[in-house]
């Protein structure tokens, strides 16, 4: 048993999820209690999602417990097959049912005879992957499965396009910002001359999957979900992939370069050299920024950063290698992913810390005293009580990190966004240190002529303290039309039960 | 109940496939009820997840619940449970120094049948804390539901003192129910207005000051979903059940105080007058929703009150959805909202116990109320597709009860209805998308 208030990443299922719901007409079954079907709470408010999140459960409850399933999981799916004749069913275990250990593969068998669609049993173990490791393997199986059916019926497209091509293997629904990734990288595959093939499984169709090896390559922008599938097609099919992600200009370059050797390997010649000139030179503003005399002030200025492996390495190349900040320390909660992210921020930090435990990093934080914070949510509001600024540059996500205006973090564009949210973080930082130094905002007192000071209602002593559980920002209203009507109905000292009374009476 | 009393409702059951909130969510409200407690969930990964997310900034405001997160070597029971709790429960004592600690079991728990109500005995004399186990899970519960089960719980803990040692005179009257310490002092006040003394409330805002509990005394719920504590106070404490409808609205809260003035024979004094005068201070809201239409998709169990309250205020309702019905504990209830729907000569709406979400949304496709009240699973999808929907979770951390709260609950209900009149400039009609 372990003692736990907060976790960076969730349970299995959730990675599961993510990827079913990214895909066009895929459906995902949960084997769970009432109650665990959350994840479309999160789709519907984080995403602000327009449609039916397309997740259903079947639930377990005490009949299932004392008598299994039976038919319970099969009808549900046939139901589903029949309702909204999905391409796909993913029958998703929680950490409730998997230790039931009810034969689900055995449902999905005799499901899939009666279904139209395929129905695929999602195949994580729950007490040893976490959300972002289960989208990773879900997504692979997903796609394993529809390659191999392909095989079998002899449908594989496997001859190339004639332009060079690409697969962009890892937009998610609730990932960080992959929204606006994605436009960015769209521009970057059209500047480079190079097709999109497919994207996954971000509103992709699973009948579409046989196409895939039409593309050159596969391209994986983040760490985190997409790798073991490009691994698959790689071994699988031969077809090479890039795994770099294009945050920060060093990281586009190599991502770029990558491309172009892969390409000349392919035998075809390309020579991206200008084009990565011109765009760090005049699309992205962020080295200019870099080098402009604003930026002089943040030389000496230290920060820590945590994240994800993927944000959290390439925010601390950024912060070092191209703003010139230094970074006290970098971590991430990937822990299963320690070593890739060790060989990335080794030699541009002092230390780093691999935990999924936020007590942690919060000591660490108030241990080295940075000037800012490059982290998730949670180092925000660490951030906040030790009053150091903090810009959020990774998942656990928030309805804040959906924002609607355009703000991507990879790509020419992100350089720009990027460089904004580190220049701000750090200069709202320099404010309230020359406010402490100069003694805080104006302090002179406001001589106000509110009712409240110049009339003789005195307030009860219970009634005080409820004023006082009023919020802040509305206290001061309550309490004048509370006097007012006090004042009206010629009473002197307001009790609670006056107080009460003129809530009612008072229409705000 | 007899079948000539039943006709006018009609109960259906459906599936149970419906969207809802893990009953572990009570810890959210319960811990900031009860000062000196500490919660302990013992569950996944999985029931973190929901509560850090459905809990939102809470979170991060460092609540007295914490998880035990079950690892592979509990499931196997490769540790020793006794072991592992008696670990983190000295921690907690040592960062914490709770009053109390509540123990939440889970599905997890439940299934792997880990003996939690056989340790904490143990446990207790160990480390010198009170612990209260409540089994709030999803696979017998829903949402409020788990606060029932907690209440019920530590209705085994109030202390009992004789009575002739506390001299006092017969009978004592304690109320049961969460409520923040502002509607506990409102209702207390109706109450004494009509000299009714309140003996104690449970829970009390700290485990200490738990009410003294004894033979015949009267206890009344403030909440539709209390059964299982009702049940308690009845069987295993030998009191007295008072059954009234739910003082939510000013007619139940009426209702709500003439049942009680009744039981300890008072005469109620001005309470026609101040339900009037709660509903003339209504009228601007009432004159919004007056003939429209609402729909209870069903998640909480405030349905039937908050159904019964609309329809007085002149809505009709086509559907209420509940997770759970328990005709016995409501039947006061049930039956004030067969006699509204009687005076407000509207047709009494179905109750679908158990509801199926999908079906449910064929059908507010096909009727197309003016209203959803709904979770958030779907409120945004009903949205886009030009339905009005109101959150219901709201209902369960506002302030609903009493005369002096009515006001709240018509302010959440005509929101969405204000709201998208003032936007109706910006094209309201682009979202009315039906598929």
């Amino acid at each position: 048993m372990k003692l736990a208030y907060w976790m960076y990443a969730g349970p299995a299922h959730i990675g599961t999820l993510r990827i079913a719901s990214s895909f066009k007409n895929v459906h995902a079954i949960m084997h769970a209690p009432l109650g665990d079907d959350y994840f479309n709470v999160m789709r519907s408010m984080l995403e602000r999602d327009r449609n039916f999140t397309p997740v259903t459960a079947s639930i377990v409850d005490r009949h299932v417990l004392a008598r299994g399933s039976q038919e319970k999981v099969i009808n549900n799916i046939t139901r589903k097959d029949k309702e909204e004749k999905p391409d796909l069913v993913i029958l998703t275990p929680t950490c409730t049912s998997s230790i039931l250990q009810e034969d689900l593969h055995n449902f999905v068998n005799r499901a899939s005879i009666e279904a139209l669609a395929d129905v695929i049993l999602a195949d994580v173990n729950h007490y040893r992957v976490n959300e972002l490791q289960a989208s990773d393997r879900t997504l692979e199986q997903i796609v394993a499965f529809y390659i191999n059916k392909a095989k079998k019926l002899n449908c594989l497209n496997v001859e190339k396009t004639l332009k060079p091509s690409v697969n962009i293997i890892g937009i998610l629904s609730l990932g960080f910002h992959n929204q606006h990734d994605l436009v960015d990288l769209k521009r970057l595959f059209n500047d480079l001359d190079i097709e999109i093939n497919q994207i996954i499984p971000d509103n992709a169709s699973v009948d579409a999957l046989k196409d895939l090896p039409k593309a050159w390559f596969n391209f994986v922008p983040y760490r985190e979900a997409g790798l073991l599938t490009a691994k698959f097609l790689y071994n699988e099919l031969d077809m090479p992939y890039v795994d770099k992600t294009p945050m920060g200009l060093t990281n586009i370059r190599q991502t770029v370069q990558d491309i172009q050797n892969i390409l000349n390997k392919l035998k075809c010649s390309r020579n991206y050299e200008n084009y990565l000139e011109t765009q760090a030179k005049y699309v992205s503003q962020a080295a200019w920024f870099s080098r402009s005399i604003d930026c002089q002030n943040l030389t000496g200025k230290t920060a820590i950063v945590f994240g994800d492996a993927t944000h959290a390495a390439a925010m601390t190349q950024i912060l070092s290698k191209e703003m010139g900040v230094e970074v006290l320390w970098s971590g991430t909660y990937c822990t299963h992913d320690a070593d890739w992210f060790n060989s990335q921020v080794e030699n541009l930090c002092s230390k780093i810390l691999i935990t999924d435990d936020h007590n942690i990093v919060g000591d660490m934080i108030a241990k080295t005293e940075p000037n800012a914070i490059f982290g998730t949510q949670m180092e925000r509001h660490i951030g906040k009580r030790l009053n150091i600024p903090c810009g959020v540059i990774s998942s656990p996500v928030h309805i804040q990190n959906f924002p609607l205006s355009y703000k991507p973090f990879l790509g020419y564009e992100g350089t720009n966004q990027i460089a904004d949210l580190i220049y701000n973080s750090f200069t709202l930082g320099m404010e309230d240190h020359l406010l402490d130094l100069f003694g805080g905002h104006d302090t002179t007192d406001i001589l106000n002529n509110t009712l409240s000071s110049d009339n003789n209602i005195t307030w009860s002593k219970e009634a005080m303290k409820e004023l006082a559980k009023i919020p802040g920002f509305v206290r001061g209203k309550v309490k004048r039309n509370t006097e007012k009507f006090a004042l009206r109905k010629q009473y002197s000292c307001i009790s609670l039960e006056i107080m009460y009374e003129a809530k009612e009476n008072i229409n705000n | 109940m007899t079948l000539s009393k039943e006709k006018h409702i009609t109960f259906e059951c459906e599936t149970g496939n419906y969207h809802t909130f893990c009953p572990i969510s009570c810890v959210s409200w319960l811990y900031q009820k009860i000062e000196d407690s500490f919660f302990l969930v013992i569950g996944t990964k999985t029931c973190g997840y929901f509560l850090q997310n459905a809990m939102g900034v809470m979170i991060f405001a460092e609540p007295r619940y914490a998880m035990a997160e079950l690892e592979e070597g509990d499931i196997s029971a490769q540790l020793n449970d006794y072991e592992e709790l008696k670990r983190l429960c000295l921690q907690i004592k040592r960062d914490r120094q709770p009053g109390v600690i509540f123990w939440i079991g889970t599905c997890t728990t439940e299934i792997i049948k880990m003996d939690l109500e056989g340790i904490a005995p143990k446990l207790e004399c160990d480390i010198n804390i009170p612990i209260i186990v409540a089994r709030a899970n999803g696979l017998d519960y829903a949402f409020t539901q788990g606060e029932d089960t907690v209440l019920a719980a530590m209705a085994h803990r109030c202390p009992d003192v004789a009575r002739e040692t506390l001299n006092q005179e017969l009978p004592r009257l304690v109320i049961f129910g969460s409520l923040p310490e502002s509607v506990v002092n409102q209702l207390t006040y109706e109450l004494n207005k009509q000299n009714i003394k309140v003996a104690g409330w449970l829970p009390s805002t700290r485990y200490s000051e738990l009410p003294v509990i004894q033979k015949d005394d009267y206890v009344i719920g403030i909440n539709p979903f209390l059964s299982r504590t009702a049940t308690t106070l009845m069987r295993k404490r030998k009191t007295k059940l008072i059954s009234a409808p739910f003082p939510i609205g000013p007619d139940g809260t009426r209702a709500w105080i003439e049942k009680i003035c009744n039981v300890f024979n008072v005469e109620p004094r001005g309470l026609e007058a101040r339900e009037n005068e709660t509903w003339k201070n209504l009228e601007e809201y009432r004159s919004l929703i007056k003939g429209k239409s609402v729909f209870f998709m069903g998640d909480n169990l405030l349905e039937i009150s908050l159904a019964r309250f609309l329809i007085r205020c002149g809505m009709i309702v086509y559907e209420i959805g509940i997770p759970y019905m328990d005709k016995r504990y409501q039947g006061a209830e049930l039956k004030l909202l067969e006699k509204t729907c009687s005076e407000m000569q509207v047709k009494v709406p179905k109750i679908i116990e158990k509801p199926d979400n999908y079906n449910q949304i064929d059908r507010i496709k096909d009727l197309r109320p003016d209203l959803v009240i709904t979770g958030m699973a779907h409120a945004n999808p009903l949205e886009a597709r030009g339905i009005n929907t109101k959150w219901s979770v709201e209902f369960t951390f506002a302030q609903i009860h009493g005369f002096t709260n009515a006001k709240d609950i018509l302010e959440l209900i005509t929101r969405p209805i204000r709201r998208n009149k003032k936007l109706e400039n910006i094209g309201n009609h682009l979202y009315s998308t039906q598929d």
